[in-house]
């Protein structure tokens, strides 16, 4: 119990560590940073449920008032923004990386590559384009004339993130092999 | 570590914390509901009128978090432009900037100790859940005071690197940073155990 909780914390400082790594804007306003790589991290190290959880409690202490989102961004109107369905998404991709990482017992690097191509980029960036469309027609709502995303555009506006994402899977899964290796015990998705 | 909270004393710090997020969520759903220019060109002069009056200070500071959205406010009125329909677009970027500069508000006017003391109150039904909200706020405690030690540890990893490389570390000082947060999990595991667990 007293371990569950140590590691759902310091993973989620962890997340909030590499969101401090120099970050490029895109036009559409969502920055490219290590931090996703800290969402694939807490799926692939500590499994499904800590992993979300551990998002969840980066995500409230955001949300109260803390400045550990990329760009040292926090606060409640971060959620107010276009790029909610990301946050949202969050969660959700580091259950399902960790949820492939727990049941695929294949070598460890194969399992977290694939976790983190399915949930960190898959999923976070399903989230993303449905936040988009979603967003845009919720501020547009009722506006004579007003403009919102349709499909194609979402996806165009969350297409530019994914190959950096691949790289940082493939960073996520050398990382987790590496750990597995030195602190085989620490790595609670596969203890 | 540092906080969003704005360190300029305001009359919007005196109120419950409850209020001001209450506040906010009404403030959202109200901007949603007004759909011409004058209206939302209304809320925001009132929205900007809040922050003035708190002192000029304090309104830079909230400016500077909120120019942010520039990009996103650019895109959405030339794309409106394009076919002419500027008037809407200055009204869902204007809807929008109100409901964040309206959230940002309530961040930069609540302390963390009065949003901690909140959330724990909102999380004690989970106590019916068997959820133990106690353990819930150690978490964030935790998070709050290992940020910091973590960052240290990867400035300091960092610098050893570059004692030893003329290269940039990049990506490879992740995996020395990931385990510091492994084994400050176990030890930290093993002190609380020590001091009769949860």
């Amino acid at each position: 119990m007293e371990r569950n909780l140590t590691h759902i914390a310091l993973f989620a400082a962890l997340i909030a560590v590499l969101g401090l790594v120099p970050k490029i804007d895109l036009v559409s306003g969502v920055p490219i940073t290590a931090q996703s790589m800290g969402i694939m991290l807490c799926g692939t190290v500590l499994g499904a449920r800590r992993g979300a959880l551990a998002v969840l409690l980066f995500l409230a202490l955001v949300a109260l008032g803390l400045p550990l989102l990329s760009g040292g961004r926090g606060g409640i109107g971060v959620f107010m923004g276009p790029s909610m369905g990301y946050l949202v998404g969050f969660p959700i991709a580091a259950f399902v990386t960790g949820l492939i990482v727990e049941k695929w017992q294949g070598p460890i690097a194969v399992a977290a590559f694939a976790g983190a191509v399915i949930g960190g980029i898959v999923v976070l960036s399903g989230c993303g384009i449905v936040g988009f469309r979603v967003y845009s027609v919720l501020i547009a709502e009722g506006v004579a004339d007003a403009k919102t995303f349709t499909w194609a555009q979402a996806v165009a506006a969350a297409s530019p993130f994914i190959i950096g994402d691949v790289i940082k899977a493939g960073l996520a899964a050398g990382i987790t092999r590496g750990l597995a290796r030195v602190r085989p015990a620490s790595v609670l998705s596969r203890s | 570590m540092l906080t969003l909270t704005s360190p300029v004393e305001t009359a919007f710090h005196r109120l419950p914390a409850g209020v001001k997020l209450g506040a906010v969520a009404l403030g959202s759903v109200l901007a949603l509901q007004v759909t011409s220019l004058a209206g939302v060109g209304l809320l925001l002069a009132g929205l900007a009128a809040a922050y003035l009056s708190q002192g000029v200070v304090f309104a830079r500071a909230a400016g500077r978090q909120i120019s942010g959205l520039w990009p996103v406010v650019a895109v959405i009125l030339v794309w409106h432009g394009w076919t002419g329909a500027w008037a809407a677009g200055a009204v869902v970027s204007g809807r929008m900037i109100f409901a964040i500069g309206l959230a940002t508000l309530a961040t930069m006017t609540t302390r963390l100790e009065a949003m901690l003391m909140l959330a724990e109150r909102a999380l004690q039904p989970l106590a019916r859940l068997g959820i133990n909200p106690k353990a819930i706020a150690l978490a964030m405690a935790l998070v709050i005071r290992f940020t910091p030690v973590l960052l240290d540890k990867a400035a300091q990893l960092v610098q050893a690197w570059r004692a030893r490389s003329p290269r940039r570390a990049g990506a490879r000082i992740v995996l020395p940073v990931a385990l510091a947060a492994l084994d400050d999990a176990e030890q930290v595991a093993e002190a609380l155990r020590a001091r009769g667990g949860l």
